[in-house]
Protein backbone atom coordinates (compact mmCIF):
# COMPACT_ATOMS: atom_id res chain seq x y z
CA UNK A 1 0.00 0.00 0.00
CA UNK A 2 1.67 3.22 -0.54
CA UNK A 3 0.62 6.56 0.86
CA UNK A 4 0.35 10.04 -0.26
CA UNK A 5 2.60 11.80 2.00
CA UNK A 6 2.15 15.61 0.89
CA UNK A 7 -1.25 15.77 -0.84
CA UNK A 8 -4.06 16.89 -0.17
CA UNK A 9 -5.29 13.23 1.14
CA UNK A 10 -1.95 12.77 3.41
CA UNK A 11 -2.05 11.58 6.61
CA UNK A 12 -2.46 13.34 9.61
CA UNK A 13 0.69 15.11 10.83
CA UNK A 14 2.11 17.67 12.80
CA UNK A 15 5.12 18.96 12.14
CA UNK A 16 5.99 16.20 10.16
CA UNK A 17 5.03 13.87 12.67
CA UNK A 18 1.76 11.63 12.38
CA UNK A 19 -0.09 11.71 15.21
CA UNK A 20 -0.88 8.46 15.73
CA UNK A 21 1.99 5.89 14.36
CA UNK A 22 -0.98 2.98 14.13
CA UNK A 23 -4.43 2.38 14.06
CA UNK A 24 -4.97 0.87 17.75
CA UNK A 25 -3.63 4.22 18.41
CA UNK A 26 -6.13 6.31 17.49
CA UNK A 27 -8.95 4.10 18.56
CA UNK A 28 -7.92 3.41 22.06
CA UNK A 29 -7.08 7.03 22.52
CA UNK A 30 -10.83 7.74 21.18
CA UNK A 31 -12.36 5.02 23.37
CA UNK A 32 -10.88 6.91 26.27
CA UNK A 33 -11.90 10.38 25.62
CA UNK A 34 -15.46 9.20 24.52
CA UNK A 35 -15.53 7.86 27.48
CA UNK A 36 -14.81 9.87 29.67
CA UNK A 37 -16.79 12.59 27.74
CA UNK A 38 -20.00 10.13 28.70
CA UNK A 39 -19.07 10.62 32.47
CA UNK A 40 -18.15 6.88 32.95
CA UNK A 41 -14.80 8.48 34.88
CA UNK A 42 -12.94 11.42 35.75
CA UNK A 43 -9.74 12.21 33.14
CA UNK A 44 -7.87 12.80 37.01
CA UNK A 45 -8.95 9.25 37.39
CA UNK A 46 -7.32 8.13 33.82
CA UNK A 47 -4.37 10.58 34.09
CA UNK A 48 -3.11 8.32 37.90
CA UNK A 49 -3.74 5.28 36.27
CA UNK A 50 -1.16 6.18 32.93
CA UNK A 51 1.06 7.81 35.38
CA UNK A 52 1.40 4.86 36.90
CA UNK A 53 1.26 2.84 33.75
CA UNK A 54 4.07 4.49 32.25
CA UNK A 55 6.08 4.35 35.47
CA UNK A 56 6.06 0.35 35.22
CA UNK A 57 7.03 0.17 31.82
CA UNK A 58 9.48 2.65 32.77
CA UNK A 59 10.98 0.29 35.05
CA UNK A 60 10.77 -2.86 33.45
CA UNK A 61 12.65 -4.37 30.70
CA UNK A 62 10.08 -4.28 27.46
CA UNK A 63 10.24 -1.58 25.27
CA UNK A 64 8.54 2.05 25.65
CA UNK A 65 5.31 2.34 24.03
CA UNK A 66 3.32 5.12 24.98
CA UNK A 67 -0.06 3.77 23.71
CA UNK A 68 0.56 0.38 25.27
CA UNK A 69 0.81 2.33 29.20
CA UNK A 70 -2.46 4.47 27.71
CA UNK A 71 -4.21 1.05 26.58
CA UNK A 72 -3.01 -1.37 29.67
CA UNK A 73 -4.11 2.08 32.14
CA UNK A 74 -7.51 1.70 30.29
CA UNK A 75 -8.00 -1.34 31.41
CA UNK A 76 -7.04 -1.25 34.05
CA UNK A 77 -9.36 1.34 35.17
CA UNK A 78 -12.71 -0.05 33.58
CA UNK A 79 -11.65 -3.28 35.21
CA UNK A 80 -11.39 -1.14 38.47
CA UNK A 81 -15.02 0.18 37.57
CA UNK A 82 -16.92 -2.90 37.47
CA UNK A 83 -17.08 -1.55 33.59
CA UNK A 84 -15.27 -4.24 31.76
CA UNK A 85 -13.04 -6.87 33.44
CA UNK A 86 -9.53 -8.51 31.96
CA UNK A 87 -10.82 -12.01 31.82
CA UNK A 88 -13.70 -10.43 29.75
CA UNK A 89 -11.57 -8.56 27.09
CA UNK A 90 -9.12 -11.78 26.94
CA UNK A 91 -11.76 -13.83 26.16
CA UNK A 92 -13.31 -11.43 22.99
CA UNK A 93 -9.37 -10.84 22.27
CA UNK A 94 -8.71 -14.55 21.85
CA UNK A 95 -11.86 -14.95 19.69
CA UNK A 96 -11.13 -12.26 17.42
CA UNK A 97 -7.71 -13.40 16.79
CA UNK A 98 -9.60 -17.28 15.99
CA UNK A 99 -11.16 -15.52 13.00
CA UNK A 100 -10.57 -16.68 9.49
CA UNK A 101 -7.13 -15.56 7.95
CA UNK A 102 -7.74 -13.40 5.83
CA UNK A 103 -10.44 -11.49 7.69
CA UNK A 104 -9.89 -7.83 7.81
CA UNK A 105 -9.83 -6.80 10.98
CA UNK A 106 -11.26 -3.43 11.77
CA UNK A 107 -9.28 -0.81 9.83
CA UNK B 1 6.91 -2.19 18.75
CA UNK B 2 7.04 -5.52 17.17
CA UNK B 3 4.56 -6.55 15.39
CA UNK B 4 3.83 -9.33 17.17
CA UNK B 5 2.91 -6.31 20.20
CA UNK B 6 1.04 -4.46 17.51
CA UNK B 7 -1.29 -7.25 16.76
CA UNK B 8 -1.88 -7.83 20.57
CA UNK B 9 -2.58 -4.15 21.04
CA UNK B 10 -5.09 -4.14 17.68
CA UNK B 11 -6.98 -6.88 18.89
CA UNK B 12 -7.46 -6.29 22.56
CA UNK B 13 -8.70 -2.34 21.04
CA UNK B 14 -11.02 -4.21 18.89
CA UNK B 15 -12.09 -6.08 21.77
CA UNK B 16 -12.66 -3.77 23.97
CA UNK B 17 -14.18 -1.32 21.64
CA UNK B 18 -16.97 -4.29 20.48
CA UNK B 19 -17.30 -4.96 24.38
CA UNK B 20 -18.13 -1.33 25.45
CA UNK B 21 -20.24 -1.00 22.58
CA UNK B 22 -22.74 -4.29 23.19
CA UNK B 23 -22.58 -3.28 26.82
CA UNK B 24 -24.00 0.35 25.35
CA UNK B 25 -21.57 2.54 26.59
CA UNK B 26 -19.86 3.60 23.33
CA UNK B 27 -20.81 4.90 20.33
CA UNK B 28 -18.34 3.77 17.75
CA UNK B 29 -19.32 7.13 15.77
CA UNK B 30 -18.11 9.10 18.24
CA UNK B 31 -14.77 7.13 18.93
CA UNK B 32 -14.47 7.99 14.82
CA UNK B 33 -14.98 11.70 15.39
CA UNK B 34 -12.87 12.31 18.44
CA UNK B 35 -10.24 10.82 16.48
CA UNK B 36 -11.25 12.85 13.32
CA UNK B 37 -11.16 15.97 15.36
CA UNK B 38 -7.80 15.69 16.63
CA UNK B 39 -6.28 14.28 13.48
CA UNK B 40 -7.80 16.85 11.49
CA UNK B 41 -8.96 20.23 13.26
CA UNK B 42 -6.78 20.84 15.81
CA UNK B 43 -2.94 21.26 16.20
CA UNK B 44 -0.37 24.22 16.36
CA UNK B 45 -1.85 26.00 13.81
CA UNK B 46 -4.54 27.22 16.74
CA UNK B 47 -1.75 27.73 19.01
CA UNK B 48 0.27 29.53 16.05
CA UNK B 49 -2.41 31.69 15.60
CA UNK B 50 -2.70 32.87 19.30
CA UNK B 51 0.95 34.04 19.32
CA UNK B 52 0.64 35.84 16.39
CA UNK B 53 -2.32 37.84 17.71
CA UNK B 54 0.01 38.36 20.81
CA UNK B 55 2.79 39.53 18.21
CA UNK B 56 1.02 42.20 17.13
CA UNK B 57 -1.97 42.98 19.63
CA UNK B 58 -0.11 44.50 22.38
CA UNK B 59 -3.50 44.52 24.50
CA UNK B 60 -4.43 40.83 23.96
CA UNK B 61 -0.58 40.06 24.65
CA UNK B 62 -1.31 41.47 28.32
CA UNK B 63 -4.90 39.66 28.38
CA UNK B 64 -2.86 36.45 27.44
CA UNK B 65 -0.54 36.74 29.53
CA UNK B 66 -2.57 37.52 32.62
CA UNK B 67 -5.34 34.67 32.10
CA UNK B 68 -4.26 32.35 29.35
CA UNK B 69 -7.55 30.14 29.08
CA UNK B 70 -9.56 33.36 28.77
CA UNK B 71 -7.52 34.90 26.52
CA UNK B 72 -7.02 31.81 24.03
CA UNK B 73 -10.86 31.39 24.61
CA UNK B 74 -10.72 34.39 22.53
CA UNK B 75 -10.01 32.88 19.20
CA UNK B 76 -12.50 30.25 19.92
CA UNK B 77 -10.10 27.79 21.05
CA UNK B 78 -10.86 25.46 24.22
CA UNK B 79 -12.08 22.22 26.28
CA UNK B 80 -10.12 19.95 27.64
CA UNK B 81 -6.84 19.61 28.75
CA UNK B 82 -6.60 23.57 28.51
CA UNK B 83 -9.03 24.51 31.55
CA UNK B 84 -5.96 25.96 33.42
CA UNK B 85 -3.98 27.16 30.52
CA UNK B 86 -1.01 29.42 31.64
CA UNK B 87 1.52 31.37 28.65
CA UNK B 88 5.22 31.65 29.31
CA UNK B 89 7.04 34.48 27.34
CA UNK B 90 10.30 34.15 26.02
CA UNK B 91 12.58 37.25 26.03
CA UNK B 92 15.90 37.68 25.43
CA UNK B 93 16.64 37.62 29.27
CA UNK B 94 14.29 34.44 30.26
CA UNK B 95 13.99 30.88 27.91
CA UNK B 96 10.85 28.80 29.05
CA UNK B 97 10.16 24.86 27.85
CA UNK B 98 7.49 23.00 28.95
CA UNK B 99 7.61 19.09 30.25
CA UNK B 100 5.02 16.30 31.69
CA UNK B 101 7.79 14.78 33.82
CA UNK B 102 4.75 12.19 34.82
CA UNK B 103 3.33 11.17 31.96
CA UNK B 104 2.05 13.53 28.65
CA UNK B 105 -0.30 16.63 29.88
CA UNK B 106 -0.27 18.96 26.90
CA UNK B 107 -2.53 22.13 25.82
CA UNK B 108 -4.60 19.96 23.05
CA UNK B 109 -6.63 22.88 21.91
CA UNK B 110 -3.80 24.88 20.93
CA UNK B 111 -1.20 22.09 20.18
CA UNK B 112 -3.09 19.07 19.29
CA UNK B 113 -1.60 16.09 20.51
CA UNK B 114 1.78 16.00 21.82
CA UNK B 115 4.81 14.25 19.49
CA UNK B 116 6.05 11.31 20.75
CA UNK B 117 9.23 12.74 22.25
CA UNK B 118 7.84 14.94 24.24
CA UNK B 119 5.95 11.70 25.81
CA UNK B 120 9.31 10.04 25.88
CA UNK B 121 11.11 8.44 28.79
CA UNK B 122 14.65 10.38 27.94
CA UNK B 123 12.96 13.97 27.36
CA UNK B 124 10.96 13.86 30.39
CA UNK B 125 13.54 13.17 32.60
CA UNK B 126 16.07 14.92 30.92
CA UNK B 127 14.74 18.20 30.37
CA UNK B 128 14.96 18.90 33.73
CA UNK B 129 18.50 17.62 34.81
CA UNK B 130 20.64 18.63 32.05
CA UNK B 131 17.96 21.72 30.13
CA UNK B 132 20.99 23.02 28.03
CA UNK B 133 22.27 19.95 26.80
CA UNK B 134 18.85 18.72 25.73
CA UNK B 135 17.72 21.87 23.89
CA UNK B 136 21.25 22.03 22.31
CA UNK B 137 20.90 18.43 20.76
CA UNK B 138 17.12 19.37 19.39
CA UNK B 139 18.55 22.46 17.91
CA UNK B 140 18.40 25.08 20.39
CA UNK B 141 21.89 26.44 21.77
CA UNK B 142 20.96 29.37 24.06
CA UNK B 143 23.71 31.73 25.71
CA UNK B 144 25.37 31.37 28.46
CA UNK B 145 23.47 34.49 30.19
CA UNK B 146 19.70 33.05 28.83
CA UNK B 147 17.83 32.43 32.16
CA UNK B 148 16.27 28.99 31.45
CA UNK B 149 13.04 27.88 33.43
CA UNK B 150 11.52 24.61 33.13
CA UNK B 151 7.71 24.24 33.55
CA UNK B 152 6.23 21.13 34.73
CA UNK B 153 2.87 20.11 33.43
CA UNK B 154 -0.06 19.33 35.48
CA UNK B 155 -3.31 17.47 36.15
CA UNK B 156 -4.23 21.17 36.60
CA UNK B 157 -1.92 23.49 34.47
CA UNK B 158 -0.88 23.62 31.07
CA UNK B 159 1.76 25.55 29.80
CA UNK B 160 1.89 27.20 26.08
CA UNK B 161 5.40 29.37 25.40
CA UNK B 162 5.10 32.59 23.48
CA UNK B 163 8.31 32.46 22.05
CA UNK B 164 10.45 35.79 20.48
CA UNK B 165 9.08 37.57 17.60
CA UNK B 166 11.55 36.62 14.83
CA UNK B 167 13.91 39.95 13.84
CA UNK B 168 13.09 41.01 10.87
CA UNK B 169 9.42 40.63 10.91
CA UNK B 170 8.13 44.06 11.08
CA UNK B 171 5.36 44.91 8.89
CA UNK B 172 4.20 41.31 8.51
CA UNK B 173 0.37 40.59 9.18
CA UNK B 174 -0.86 38.34 11.31
CA UNK B 175 -1.63 35.14 8.97
CA UNK B 176 2.11 35.65 8.33
CA UNK B 177 3.30 35.53 11.31
CA UNK B 178 1.68 32.70 12.40
CA UNK B 179 3.34 30.62 9.31
CA UNK B 180 6.80 29.88 10.81
CA UNK B 181 5.45 29.65 14.76
CA UNK B 182 6.13 25.82 14.82
CA UNK B 183 4.87 23.14 17.54
CA UNK B 184 8.35 22.93 18.93
CA UNK B 185 8.81 26.87 19.41
CA UNK B 186 5.37 26.72 21.26
CA UNK B 187 6.54 24.20 23.51
CA UNK B 188 10.05 25.91 24.19
CA UNK B 189 12.96 23.49 22.12
CA UNK B 190 12.81 25.70 18.93
CA UNK B 191 12.40 29.64 18.59
CA UNK B 192 10.23 30.58 15.81
CA UNK B 193 11.60 30.46 12.69
CA UNK B 194 12.78 34.25 11.06
CA UNK B 195 10.31 35.88 8.31
CA UNK B 196 9.35 33.79 5.69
Amino acid sequence: MTVDLSGPAAPPRRNGELVFAAPWESRVFGITLALQEAGLFGWDEFRERLIAAIAAQERGNAGWSYYACWAGALEALLAARGICSVAELDVRAERLAMRAPGHDHRR
Amino acid sequence: MSDHEDDRETLRAEALESLLREKGLLDPAAVDAIVRFYEQDVGPMNGAKVVARAWVDPAYRRRLLDDGTRAIAELGFGGPQSEHLVVLENTPAVHNVVVCTLCSCYPWPVLGLPPSWYKDPAYRSRVVRETRAVLAEMGLTLEEGVEIRVWDSSAEVRYLVLPERPAGSEGLGEEALATPVTRDAMIGVARAKGAV
